[in-house]
């Protein structure tokens, strides 16, 4: 079992939690995930690490509560357990050598993107970051981001916070000003990352993004997690979660993260999460 | 007296028409009186031929002429001396390749239903034996075991009994290798599996779940740690595709997604999370147990299921039991039948699937005649849902991140076969990992082996 030792609502819909989990404390590096199972009942759920401390054995997870398993996540207590946490999975960014980097992130996919800014920072890397949100109300993660980066711009599609508009126009208003980028990281929506990695192609500005597929295992076992990258099959749970933003299929990944919506959504008011509480 | 029928005892199923329809085991198993009726078909056959046929050496016919004579408990005895895991391989040796091959009895008729019977005194055992099991004087040396799969666990057990401190590390949330995330419910039921690992524990094993070695912790971080020899008993998980045109649409899954959904996840049953495609329409692509296995999960899902094979039935490497139980489950067979590639309805699912004809040519290197399509014979089989059981390799993790073990071509972990020594001082591997896909009981045997090569090992140090 293991145990939620901090629970934080970082917006209506988004939870930080702290994971007892000493082993994986150890290990995590920024652009890996872990696998976590509710209780005996549940699905294997993918989140990224989004932090982790060695000393006091605990990792950090932020999700947004979009489903089942999620919402039954966001519902325990710190001091509540958890049956299944496995970890560090996927392959570590590779963030070495990088000098004026630009972290792009949409959503709750700024949490995911926020410890590749810290560890580009804690490399001396000049950080960039573009933070974007539908809205001010749902804005996360904004002191931690000030803190690991030169300039954080944050952007909101309705304009109640930040400057109005979408994370590519300011990533391509700030190549137009004259920043030379070695590297843009972007994690959020499936379409936002498309439109990044456009962005930046023509100037030849290599782009990775974190790709979400759905995973069962986590350790190359099942398959259901393949990707199409530069025309070849990837696993994203072992050869990733991190790929060449130029390279990928995002129409194909888009229709295949889709496949099990209608069902979820259909019996989510039987939910066995209304009727039982986790212990 | 000898029983001189031709025939086995039949062995009761569940009606093949109601079975497909639920995860209940197919094959009820013997009564006392079925086995003892069985057992006297055995003529205890001086030079043992069975016996040769069997990778643990099973000492077949002295375990058989104990259920002869009603001595359930003496059979078990003589089983377990070199089987640690009966009621499973009695439920899923390729018996008819193995030990029932060399049966004198199959001569003429009928072999003795070596497999019925083992399973019969496994399932008698586990529910008349109490007999706790004492765990041994710890003999102050750690093993480490990576892999809860038939090798790891075999090895596990055996060490465990010679006293050492042994710890599985385990990837996935629940012990049983393939037994527990392959092999479905009707065909080895779980509480089996979960009985065996119980046992296990009784004898002081740890295991240590969630935990994937490689990246939680190195093999050599491991041995760091105070684990004096490591057991590799990682399997071969690693699914192929075959390359073709619409491969990635939604509906396509490999047999371990689809296997490891329906029963690692439990998605067939009410009450647990995980979803599955509940297709009108399924077809299995392979010829294998797994394709079976898969073929057979649809079906009870509620699909018309078409198994697409490319070479004839004769070649087939499932059981051939499984091939009998699926057609009398109304799965379809298409041989001599290969995909060239799967159709998309519009919106990134399959629609059908567009196959060739095969014929068979000249012998290949498995010595095994090659198929070979014929030329126009295309034509479109409707499905909603393509499972590909092409077979499976070796996961690369644990020698991409242990330095001085080797692989061959296949990926497949190189080990002394008399030994199961790897390249790597106090490294041993076996199983899945160390053959490529093959069987429980041979991974069982290279458990065993490498067992008593660590404690040669170990005790020379
Ligand atoms: C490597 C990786 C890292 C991720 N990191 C984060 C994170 O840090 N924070 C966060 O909020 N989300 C993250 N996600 C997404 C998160 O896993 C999904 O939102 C979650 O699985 C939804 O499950 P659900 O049952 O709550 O909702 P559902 O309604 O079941 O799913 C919503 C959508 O999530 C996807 N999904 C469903 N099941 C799975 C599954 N088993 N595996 C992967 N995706 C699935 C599908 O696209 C689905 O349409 C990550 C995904 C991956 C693959
Ligand atoms: C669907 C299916 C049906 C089959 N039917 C039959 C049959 O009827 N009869 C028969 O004899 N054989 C059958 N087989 C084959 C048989 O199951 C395998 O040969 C056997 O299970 C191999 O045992 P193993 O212990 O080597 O590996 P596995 O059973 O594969 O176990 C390996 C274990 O290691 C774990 N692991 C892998 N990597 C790591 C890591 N890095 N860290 C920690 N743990 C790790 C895995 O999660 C797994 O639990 C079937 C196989 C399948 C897939
Ligand atoms: S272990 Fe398998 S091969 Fe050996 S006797 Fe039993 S069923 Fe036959
Ligand atoms: S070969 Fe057949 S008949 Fe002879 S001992 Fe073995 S099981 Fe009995
Ligand atoms: S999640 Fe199963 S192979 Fe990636
Ligand atoms: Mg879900």
């Amino acid at each position: 079992m293991f145990k939620i030792i901090k629970k934080k609502q970082l917006n209506s819909a988004v939870t930080l939690m702290e994971i007892e989990a000493p082993y994986i404390a150890k290990k995590a590096k920024a652009g890996q995930f872990i696998i976590f199972r509710v209780d005996e009942h549940g699905e294997r759920i993918p989140l990224t690490i989004a932090d982790s401390d060695a000393e006091r054995g605990t990792v950090t997870i932020i999700y947004q509560a979009v489903g089942r398993s999620t919402i039954m996540l966001s519902q325990m207590n710190e001091g509540d357990s958890i049956l299944d946490f496995v970890g560090p999975l996927g392959t570590a960014t590779h963030l070495d050598g990088y000098k004026k980097v630009c972290v792009v992130g949409g959503g709750v996919g700024n949490a995911i993107a926020y410890p590749s800014a810290k560890a580009l920072f804690n490399n001396g890397a000049e950080v960039d970051v573009i933070a974007g949100f539908r809205s001010k109300d749902i804005v996360i993660l904004e002191d931690e981001f000030k803190a690991v980066c030169s300039h954080l711009y944050i952007t909101t599609d309705d304009g109640t916070y930040g400057e109005k508009g979408f994370v590519t126009n300011k990533l391509q208003s700030l190549i137009d000003a004259g920043n030379q980028y070695d590297l843009v990281i972007a994690i959020g929506p499936i379409p936002m990352m498309k439109f990044v990695s456009k962005v930046t192609e023509p100037y030849g500005i290599k782009t990775l993004v974190s790709l979400n597929p759905i995973m069962i295992d986590g350790t190359g076992m099942c398959g259901g997690c393949r990707v199409t990258v530069g025309g070849e099959i990837k696993f994203a749970c072992v050869d990733g979660p991190d790929f060449d933003g130029h390279q990928v299929d995002y129409d194909e990944l888009m229709k295949r993260n889709s496949f099990y919506k209608e069902r979820e959504h259909c019996d989510v008011d039987t939910c066995r999460m209304l009727n039982a509480k986790p212990e | 007296m000898k029983n001189m029928s031709q025939y086995k005892v039949e062995m009761p199923v569940q009606d093949p028409l109601v079975r497909n329809k639920n995860f209940e085991e197919v094959a009820l198993g013997y009564t006392p009186e079925m086995a003892m009726e069985e057992a006297a078909r055995c003529l205890g056959c001086k030079h043992r031929p069975c016996v040769e046929g069997c990778p643990v050496s099973v000492q077949i016919p002295d375990f058989i002429a104990r259920v002869a004579e009603g001595d359930f408990a003496g059979a078990y005895r003589v089983i377990r001396q070199t089987n640690a895991l009966p009621a499973v391989c009695g439920r899923v040796c390729p018996q008819e390749s193995q030990c029932e091959s060399r049966c004198v009895r199959g001569i003429k008729g009928e072999p003795v239903a070596i497999g019925r019977l083992e399973r019969f005194v496994a399932d008698w055992a586990r529910e008349n034996l109490t007999g706790e099991e004492v765990p041994p004087v710890f003999n102050g040396h750690r093993v480490a075991v990576i892999g809860a799969g038939p090798a790891g666990l075999t090895c596990a057990g055996e060490l465990a009994k010679l006293g050492y401190g042994v710890t599985i590390f385990e990837a996935l949330h629940t012990p049983g290798g393939v037994l527990s995330y392959g092999i479905p419910e009707f065909r080895l039921p779980k509480y089996i599996v979960a009985k065996e690992v119980e046992g296990l524990q009784k004898l002081g094993v740890e295991i240590r779940t969630n935990m994937v070695i490689g990246r939680v912790e190195s093999v050599d971080e491991l041995m760091d740690e105070g684990y004096e020899a490591v057991f590799i008993g990682s399997g071969a998980g690693l699914p192929s595709f075959m390359g073709i045109e619409g491969e990635a649409l939604s509906g396509v899954y490999s047999a371990n997604e689809y296997l490891t959904r329906v029963n690692l996840m439990k998605a067939y049953r009410e009450g647990y999370d995980t979803p599955i495609r509940r297709s009108r329409s399924t077809i299995v692509v392979g010829g294998g147990n797994v394709a079976m296995d898969a073929a057979r999960c649809a079906k009870r899902l509620g699909a018309e299921v078409t198994v697409v094979y490319r070479r004839s039935e004769e070649e087939m490497p499932a059981r051939r039991e499984e091939i009998h139980h699926a057609k009398e489950e109304k799965v379809q067979f298409r041989l001599l039948c290969n995909p060239v590639r799967i159709l998309d309805d519009g919106n990134g699912n399959v629609r059908a699937v567009e196959c060739i004809e095969m014929q068979l040519g000249e012998p290949d290197a498995s010595g095994r005649r090659r198929p070979e399509p014929v030329a126009g014979s295309e034509f479109l089989i409707e499905a909603d849902t393509v499972i590909m059981a092409l077979g499976t390799s070796p996961n690369p993790l644990l020698h991409r991140t242990t330095p001085g073990i080797t692989v061959n071509r296949r990926g497949c972990i190189i080990a002394n076969e008399a030994t199961m020594a790897t390249e790597k001082a106090g490294v041993y591997a076996g199983g899945d990992a160390v053959t490529g896909a093959a069987t429980v009981i041979l991974a069982m045997g290279a458990g065993k082996t490498a067992a008593a090569s660590i404690h040669e090992y170990l005790s020379q140090k």
